[in-house]
């Protein structure tokens, strides 16, 4: 190996572990807040992807309906209990937001050519698909049972995702999809060429964190949200909802989700089920932090990259089985630091 | 003949029949529902029964096809291998070694922390071996292993599907019936308090990272056995059927047919089958492409069950076998269990000198002294936040003091776990009641002589330990007696009342055989009858030269009872001596009624 290639295995390293980083963030946050192991979280990641990948090629992207389906559940669920309540304006609140919002946005897109928009278009349409979905599925599989054990909401997310990556297959197909990349021009820094989509990733995901650092610090919901994390009863005390704190942690993880799906779509081709290794690798990040620090996690992210894209030039083969068992290492360090008998939640 | 072994009867006899009235098609599903079975039954014990879980199963599986696979096929095994090669048995030995051993270092990597780790684990496990399966050159690649011979049996080759059929539904009898005898027996108490029960299993002396390790290494086996009876029964495998998405099926089969169950395995491998075969014919053509869209159905059906139904089909199905369940008979004429020698009257027992607790700059606890000594009670009490609950933590050895030192019959508590302080002859009940409300209140108190017995998982799977467990129930029976809840033995400890799960903490404490009894709050919520009753039996207690400290608020109760008070209040000890003159302490006046003008 030279100098060149190995600049250019860094470079893929840099941009897949920057996704890696913005995964595992979310999943940081997820469990942080609801204690839910959102192992779907890759599905979004494909979805966000197909569905751009859908609308390019001038199809109505089948997620539409799928959103549409969810909202008219929780249309059905919140909008029955506020007639019961005799909260006429609220229902009709309800069902706007979950039945009007998803018929409107199917549409909008079903009338556009949505193929000749330009791409930011594109992907505010695709963002603006895929992300309400995040909360619709807090509200109609977590909400119900969110006092349960953490096992019970791990088997829900494990569920959740098995019927994801079938819904996907049904949705996009078997075909792989990949998606032009947002500009042509690429920078040339001495041996190396940096194409504008690493530019780009790598770009957007210092930017969400920066802003996700500022939401937590600076707003009045980011900090409700860290109050959850930190002690969900006396959050709960404090007038924080549970459920607000749920909805929007998975309308932020929804976002992160299909916002990376949307940004590796021309780098790498993605498939109905490609999302959940790409999740898994988010997880290799957040359990180099404990599932609990962000710093680390980030910084296991660009660990996992890095060890991604030597491997795959040494030992291709064998790329994923090196990936994932780096976190053995990690498991028996923590392993070895951990002397405390806890009950379970 | 009891009613419940007339029913397994009738299901064995009919199990038998099968392969001579049902077709090939349903024999060879049968077989398939008789393989998930045995993994979902590991599940059962691991999710239902230990609170942990793995998606990894599937992968174990693996392991014992391609062990089986790779030795019973190949040419040129090296030398010292060579042996492995010569049956099908031999290599079902290897294969179970194998993955006892992977099984316990993915354990001892996990089971130490909170228990979602074991589940992200397994599945970053699942996906390793999967792609090293499809990966390496030697086992085939993605194409496998084939010409995997048949397994004979005293020269009966089972080459036949109707023929393993009987081989495959033996294991699967079996493996559920030394599941059923383990769960119910010291070592099956003990995993079952795994889930919610931690704190207390290990305050009375159970090795709770080993329980979670026993079931995890069982679970393992059971799959990995499987998986030698599928590699031939198939008499090929390649890497397809031992991927994550089939490890997460396998749960679903326990999920489904009731995680907390061994007859749930069953249930459940048998509907997830049996639809999965159904939708993959009917969902392709309904939806007009290919592909496995059945798991669109089974996730969704999972989380309704999970919402609806957590525990299961099983639990609803039960009510259709008319089995009720067999009360436990308890054995009087068993041994009783060999106890301590108590210390003579007025021997030192308990000794904290000058204990210092800070969290940071808040002095919990400030140069408190105190002891007990055999044949006497001694009461702690004070206000609201006088730090009675931290000094009750330092001598029970779950915290450590700042300076300071507490011995328990001369030997530090610092730096000993909660086991080593029970064997030492501690015993303690908890201010919020810890106990397993689902099991019967002889179990519960039964958990507290675990010390007091040794028989191991092997034993109890194999029903060796009949002699000691009645012994250990005896000796429940005695305390639960002992302390006047006889008329509740059979009911589930979750159905008491507050005060009465206070008295099955002093049941199960007692049932340690200890020699100091902490006792945090025991009269809140008792009626006057019961405290009566309850002071009768620490008096008695006392008599035979236990020595015992309570934590109370309980003023009528403390005066009346105990031999000395320690009065605390900021952390200081404001106060010690007997009750009648703690009564009339000017200073501990002041600190309950604000002082006296």
């Amino acid at each position: 190996m030279d100098m060149a290639i190995a600049l250019i295995l860094s470079q893929d390293g840099i941009t897949n572990g920057a996704i890696y980083a913005l995964l595992a963030l979310a999943l940081v946050l997820v469990f942080a807040v609801t204690r839910v192991i959102f192992i779907q979280q890759g599905e979004f990641v494909a979805y966000g992807a197909l569905t751009l990948a859908m609308m390019q090629s001038g199809v109505l992207p089948a997620t539409v309906w799928l959103l549409v389906a969810m909202g008219a559940l929780v249309t059905v669920l919140d909008g029955g209990l506020a007639l019961k309540a005799g909260q006429g304006r609220r229902a009709a609140g309800v069902a706007g937001w979950n039945l009007g919002y998803p018929l409107a946005l199917a549409a909008v897109v079903g009338g556009l050519a949505v193929d000749a928009l330009p791409l930011a278009l594109q992907v505010l349409l695709t963002l603006a698909i895929v992300v309400p979905m995040g909360p619709m599925m807090y509200r109609l599989m977590y909400q119900p049972i969110a006092s349960a054990p953490v096992l019970v909401l791990l088997i829900v997310s494990v569920a959740l995702h098995i019927a994801m990556v079938g819904l996907g297959l049904l949705f996009f197909g078997a075909e792989g999809q990949r998606t032009p990349a947002f500009s042509e021009f690429s920078l040339e820094l001495g041996p190396l060429m940096v194409s504008a989509q690493t530019l780009w990733v790598v770009a957007v995901s210092v930017l969400l964190i920066v802003a996700l650092y500022q939401f937590f610090g600076r707003t009045l919901y980011g900090k409700a949200l860290r109050a959850t994390a930190i002690n969900r009863v006396g959050a709960q005390l404090m007038g924080i909802s549970p459920t607000l704190a749920g909805k929007l942690t998975f309308f932020l993880a929804a976002f992160i989700g299909a916002l990376s799906g949307v940004l590796i779509a021309p780098i790498t081709t993605i498939y109905y089920d490609t999302g959940f290794l790409i999740g898994l690798k988010g997880f290799v990040a957040a359990i180099i932090g404990g599932l609990a620090s962000y710093p680390l996690a980030a910084a296991g992210a660009l660990a996992v990259g890095l060890l991604e894209a030597f491997a795959s030039f040494w030992a291709s083969a064998y790329k994923e089985v090196i990936v994932f068992t780096l976190i053995i290492p990690v498991l028996l360090w923590r392993s070895l630091t951990s002397h405390h008998v806890e009950e379970e939640e | 003949m009891r009613a419940d072994r007339l029913v397994l009867g009738a299901f064995v006899a009919l199990l038998l029949l099968v392969p001579a009235i049902l077709s090939p098609y349903y024999v060879t599903l049968l077989n398939y529902i008789g393989l998930y079975a045995m993994v979902a039954l590991g599940l059962v014990l691991l999710t239902g029964v230990g609170g942990l879980t793995s998606f990894g199963q599937a992968a174990f599986v693996g392991l014992g096809a391609y062990t089986t696979a790779a030795l019973t096929t190949a040419t040129d095994l090296p030398g010292w291998l060579a042996w492995a090669g010569a049956s099908p048995w031999l290599t079902l030995l290897v294969g179970l070694l194998l993955t006892a051993a992977v099984a316990v270092l993915i354990g001892s990597l996990t089971l130490k922390l909170s228990g979602h780790f074991l589940p992200l684990g397994t599945i970053a496990w699942g996906i390793s071996l999967y792609f090293l399966f499809g990966t390496m050159e030697s086992l085939g690649g993605h194409t496998g292993i084939s010409g995997i011979p048949a397994i004979a049996l005293f020269g009966w080759t089972l080459d036949e599907g109707g023929e393993i059929y009987y081989l495959i539904w033996a294991f699967l009898l079996v493996a559920m019936l030394t599941t059923h005898n383990l769960l119910d027996s010291r070592e099956g108490r003990a995993i079952r308090a795994l889930k919610g029960g931690r704190v207390m299993a290990e305050a009375m002396g159970v090795d709770t990272s080993r329980s979670r390790m026993v079931i995890f290494v069982i679970a393992a086996l059971l799959a990995c056995a499987s998986g030698w009876l599928y590699a031939h029964m198939q008499r090929f495998v390649n890497p397809t059927p031992f991927g994550v998405h089939i490890g997460i099926e396998y749960l679903f089969m326990a999920v489904v047919g009731g995680a907390g169950y061994v007859w749930g395995a069953i249930v459940g491998a048998g509907v997830i089958t049996v639809l999965k075969q159904w939708l993959q014919n009917w969902l392709p053509s309904l939806l007009g492409a290919t592909g496995n869209f059945e798991t669109i159905v089974f996730g969704l059906l999972m989380v309704l069950v999970l919402h609806r139904a957590r525990e299961g089909l099983w639990p609803i199905l039960r009510k259709l076998v008319p089995v009720r369940t067999v009360r436990r008979t308890l054995d009087a004429d068993a041994e009783p269990l060999p106890r301590r020698t108590l210390p003579k009257a007025g021997e030192l027992i308990l000794e904290a000198k000058e204990v210092t607790r800070r969290f940071g700059g808040l002095v919990a606890n400030n140069n408190m002294s105190l002891e007990v000594r055999a044949g006497e009670i001694l009461a702690l009490i004070g206000p609201n936040g006088a730090g009675k609950s931290t000094m009750f933590n330092q001598i029970s050895g779950v915290d450590t003091p700042t300076s300071g030192e507490v011995l328990f019959l001369g030997k530090p508590v610092a730096g000993h776990d909660s086991r080593e302080i029970a064997r030492m002859g501690m015993s303690r009940t908890f201010q919020h009641v810890k106990l397993l409300p689902t099991m019967s209140v002889l179990e519960n108190v039964a958990i507290g002589a675990h010390l007091r017995s040794n028989k191991g998982v092997l034993s109890s799977a194999w029903r060796l330990d009949r002699a000691e467990e009645a012994r250990i129930l005896k000796e429940a029976a005695r305390q639960i007696e002992r302390v006047g809840l006889a008329e509740h033995m059979y009911e589930e400890a979750g159905s008491l009342a507050l005060g009465q799960q206070r008295i099955l903490e002093i049941a199960r404490a007692l049932c340690a055989d200890p020699c100091l009894l902490l006792l945090d709050e025991p009269a809140a919520g008792l009626r006057f009858k019961e405290k009566e009753a309850l002071g009768e039996l620490l008096k008695k207690l006392r008599a035979e030269g236990m020595a015992t400290l309570i934590v109370e608020h309980d003023m009528d109760f403390v005066m009346s009872l105990v031999d000395r008070v320690v009065v605390m209040e900021f952390g200081q000890k404001i106060a010690e001596g007997l009750p009648d003159e703690i009564q009339q302490n000017p200073a501990v006046l002041e600190a309950y009624l604000g002082g006296v003008e």
